[in-house]
């Protein structure tokens, strides 16, 4: 590993930290309306940060160009987000402001955010619950007409607005028709079921990307005067996550390979509240809302032989271990602590279920106290969807459940403006590493995505734009489209003519698990080094084995497979490093050998308060690091306590 | 958890291009765990296939939790098989029983080609939409989201519609191949709402008429309903069928309005 000691720039503009955006918005350069129609922009994904991103630039004027690898951009995986999103509106009057959200996020990610990102995030989060309700979406209501509120994990106020469990979906939906209206309206060319597989980099500046048509194996350049990519996380390097199935890390990590720095990768959230793994054959975990903290008391039994069925063991016989441990933040302690905390009840052997692999999330005392209508009334889509997988009714017995992979706080590095090292590449939500530090706060993702897509880049963006000014696209005729249309090809033709003996589920269910044991809930420099000798092998075991079977000129799902899990190989590599190297316990990255004597997390601010940012170098092996120091000017770094 | 398995006898659609022709081909499959999902038991298959040498089944998935959409088989001739309310995705083996023979086809509907095996093009959906299923409402112009209250009775009426997830099991379940019970629920979502009143009637005329454009005619079977995984009603085609006639007076332009 190499160090690259030239400072990265984060361009967070100076002055008071509540006046950085308004002064920023005001300092940027504006492209005038006439002049906007002028620019094209490749959005590349239609979550909640690039359907927002796109909508809303069309609405400014701009010629946007938007490509999702689905049938529809209303199926990313922004979709599956169930319990809400935070906003500091203060509607229930319990002390909630810009600067409590501010602080809880910065508190909430340990520390390892960027001030400035994070305050912008805060006061911008209200007029997305504005936006949002004009536009339809439902959000839930109190009899009196106005909107209700949740609490969620990490905070003591309720902040968290929700559409039944399906907030995400809504949010979507929202986002998705703005984009359906810009595409009717002709300011937005739609292209679906076309992925982008290569960045193409000209004189420094990205000017365009590469896709490949699924359908018909086209492969194509696309020219454009700034490119945003919005293509989420890399959760899948696990294999078994609750992310979708086809997400994945290709966009953002063949932006890296041209040039573009990944920052923090080791930063992973481990979802607290998902339901145990059944078998083998299980292809994804899926979460249950940590909404359901509000209502649900976790345990376990004290005695780890107990094996009378969980209405029989009497409350004596019961630990209620985050109540008892962490008294004042209870069963609503912060995704990371809840999840070390099942992994250590577990791993004493005081885990349920036929596997013991699982804790109990138990709504008894709710459904005493409110009744089984209210318990109905907020969680009924998610106490279906639990019984339908597992054939147990939580209105009878407790939830089983366990941390799973969720969601990635790392990805590519950006500026206060959201673009990447590489000029003219920005990037939005999840795929950015930019405002949740070591760990996200539950309703977070939502508010960031589409904070990014609907108010800071239509800003930000014009800022770059406006020195392009009469210049025109690069023509895809160019030799740089040309070499990345090459590179492109090729790695398909690769894929198909190994002919190998193991399918693509064999090498990505392999990469998982050494993942999981190696680099999931705890991580250690032996197991890290494991990792790090056994993924390039299991890599070249890849490139030499993998049975694609099929054509690259019709619709073939092994082969978009491979190349998303040959990215996997070389990405998990880097994150691999990255925790290496970091030899701190922060957020969702957790050292064995940085705990204190409670088993709680030790950080280390003195060496440690900064993004790590990888530059690719050709090798998998051995990247070059880059540090940006973490500044802070308003926050008083603090052991987090949730006692 | 039961650690039972099943033996079953698969007849699945393969298809190998938009214009290739189809057939059905049958696979044997032992060793199927109670617990799988119905597209884990479809994954094993793949493996199978894959190692045998033949290339595997193209089916659509992606969250596998039923909020996506993207999955889409018939099921024994049911659109997301027999469990009522229930994508493909959220459907668990230990509703079949050690022997039983499964037809797996994609959906059949013009409107929807066959583009490889189970993988079909609901591109139609997406253009009912853009045809005007959406509240014009620019980022940057809305007022406080408490400004308009909204009675909960309403906002949950049309929260009830708004799960729609848009996989088209109404459309593969209707005889007539209509796209009604999808348009009324996008429609009633914006149309029950305070915030949608503006372009009520306008949307539902440009929605209905591009519904028409590909999809076929309603008439009441109540398929649609009975398919839907997320249970949404056939009451809201009721309202759609009464906005659309009320459009005809609504939509005139106001006196003395010139083109």
């Amino acid at each position: 590993m190499a160090l690259d000691t030239t400072a990265l720039d984060s361009k967070v503009p100076v002055g008071p930290l509540a006046d950085k955006w308004t002064n920023h918005k005001f300092d940027v350069k504006l492209v005038n309306p006439a002049n906007k129609r002028r620019f094209t922009v490749l959005v590349v994904g239609t979550g909640l940060a690039g359907a927002s991103a796109a909508a809303t630039l069309a609405e400014l004027g701009y010629k946007v160009v938007c490509f999702s690898f689905h049938d529809s951009p209303r199926r990313a995986h922004s979709i599956a987000a169930q319990g809400g999103i935070n906003a500091a509106k203060n509607y229930r009057n319990d002390g909630d402001s810009v600067h409590r959200l501010f602080y809880d996020t910065i508190k909430g990610g340990d520390y390892r955010a960027r001030e400035a990102n994070v305050h912008r995030l805060a006061e911008v989060s209200a007029d997305i619950i504005d936006q949002c309700t004009a536009q339809g979406v439902p959000f839930a209501r109190e009899y009196g007409g106005l909107l209700d509120n949740r609490s969620f994990g990490g905070a003591q106020v309720s902040r968290t607005f929700y559409a039944r469990g399906q907030t995400g979906q809504q949010l979507l939906l929202g986002a998705y028709q703005a984009l359906a209206r810009q595409i009717h309206l002709g300011n937005v060319e739609m292209h679906t079921r076309t992925e982008m597989l290569d960045l193409v980099v000209k004189d420094g500046r990205a000017t365009g990307i590469v896709t490949r048509d699924l359908v018909n194996g086209e492969v194509r350049s696309w020219s454009g005067h700034a490119v945003v990519v919005a293509t989420g996380g890399y959760g899948n390097v696990f294999y078994l996550s609750t992310n979708a199935m086809q997400s994945n890390v290709t966009a953002i990590w063949r932006a890296h390979r041209r040039g573009a720095l990944m920052a923090n990768p080791c930063y992973t959230q481990i979802h607290p509240t998902c339901i145990p793994a059944s078998d083998d054959f299980q292809s994804k975990l899926t979460l249950m809302s940590e909404s359901l903290r509000n209502d649900g008391r976790i345990w376990v039994p004290k005695n780890a032989d107990d094996a009378r069925s969980p209405d029989q063991i009497p409350e004596d016989d019961r630990d209620y271990y985050l109540e008892r441990r962490y008294p004042a933040f209870g069963n609503l302690v912060p995704r990371d602590v809840a999840s070390r905390a099942s992994k250590k009840e577990v791993d004493a052997g005081r885990g349920v279920g036929p596997l013991k692999n699982g804790v109990y999330l138990d709504f008894a005392d709710a459904i005493g106290r409110l009744g089984r209508d209210v318990i109905e009334e907020r969680y009924s889509n998610l106490i279906e969807m639990y019984d339908r997988i597992t054939g147990e009714d939580p209105y009878q017995v407790p939830m089983r459940i366990y941390p799973a992979v969720h969601y990635t706080m790392g990805g590519l590095w950006v500026d206060y403006n959201l673009m990447s090292n590489v000029p003219g590449l920005y990037v939005l939500g999840e795929a950015n590493f930019s405002d949740h530090g070591a760990n996200r706060l539950g309703a977070s993702a939502l508010m960031q995505g589409l904070a990014d897509g609907y108010f800071v880049l239509p800003y930000t963006i014009g800022d770059y734009l406006a020195g392009l000014l009469g210049q025109p696209v690069v023509p895809t005729s160019d030799a740089a489209f040309a070499e990345a249309e090459t590179n492109v090809a090729d790695m398909t033709r690769r894929m198909l003519s190994v002919k190998g003996t193991r399918s693509v589920d064999y090498f990505h269910k392999e990469l998982g698990k050494l993942m999981w044991d190696n680099c999931g809930m705890a991580r250690s420099t032996e197991s890290l080094e494991k990792n790090l000798s056994e993924i390039p092998a299991l890599a070249e075991e890849f490139w030499n084995d993998v049975r694609v079977l099929g054509n690259d000129e019709s619709l073939n799902q092994s082969l978009e497979r491979a190349g998303r899990v040959a990215d996997y190989f070389e990405f998990a590599t880097l994150l691999c490093h990255d925790a290496l190297v970091r030899e701190e316990s922060c957020g969702g990255h957790f050292r064995v050998e940085h705990a204190q004597e409670d088993g709680e997390a030790r950080r280390d601010d003195e060496n440690f308060a900064h993004v790590a940012a990888w530059e690719w170098t050709g090798a998998p092996s051995a990247p070059t690091l880059h540090k940006e120091e973490l500044v802070f000017e308003s926050v008083h770094l603090a052991t987090r306590s949730y006692k | 958890m039961t650690g039972k398995t099943l033996t079953l006898r698969l007849k699945v659609w393969r298809q190998d291009g938009p214009r290739a022709a189809g057939r059905f081909e049958e696979y044997d499959l032992p060793g199927i765990s109670v617990d799988m999902s119905f597209l884990e038991m479809l994954d094993v298959l793949n493996e199978r296939l894959n190692a045998d040498g033949h290339e595997p089944v193209a089916f659509e998935h992606d969250c596998r939790e039923g909020i996506c959409g993207s999955c889409s088989l018939m099921i024994n001739g049911m659109a997301h098989g027999p469990q009522k309310g229930t994508a493909t995705c959220q459907l668990h083996m230990r509703h079949y029983r050690d022997g039983d023979e499964i037809v797996i086809e994609p959906w059949r509907s013009s409107a929807f080609p066959i583009i490889k095996d189970l993988v079909v093009d609901r591109a139609p959906f997406d253009a009912i939409i853009q045809a005007g299923g959406y509240i014009s409402a620019p980022a940057g112009s809305a007022p406080d989201a408490n400004s308009v209250p909204i009675p909960k009775e309403a906002s949950d009426s049309a929260m009830d519609a708004a799960q729609c997830i848009g996989c088209g099991a109404c459309v593969a379940a209707c005889p007539n191949g209509a796209a009604n019970l999808f348009t009324s629920a996008k429609l009633a979502h914006l149309n029950l709402l305070p915030q949608g009143q503006a372009e009520r009637y306008s949307r539902t005329v440009a929605m209905v008429d591009t519904m028409e454009d590909h999809f076929g005619s309603c008439t009441n079977h109540g398929e649609c309903e009975a398919a839907c995984p997320k249970e949404i009603s056939i009451d809201f085609i009721a309202l759609m069928n009464r906005d659309y006639v009320k459009a005809q007076l609504f939509n005139r332009r106001l006196a003395g309005q010139r083109r």
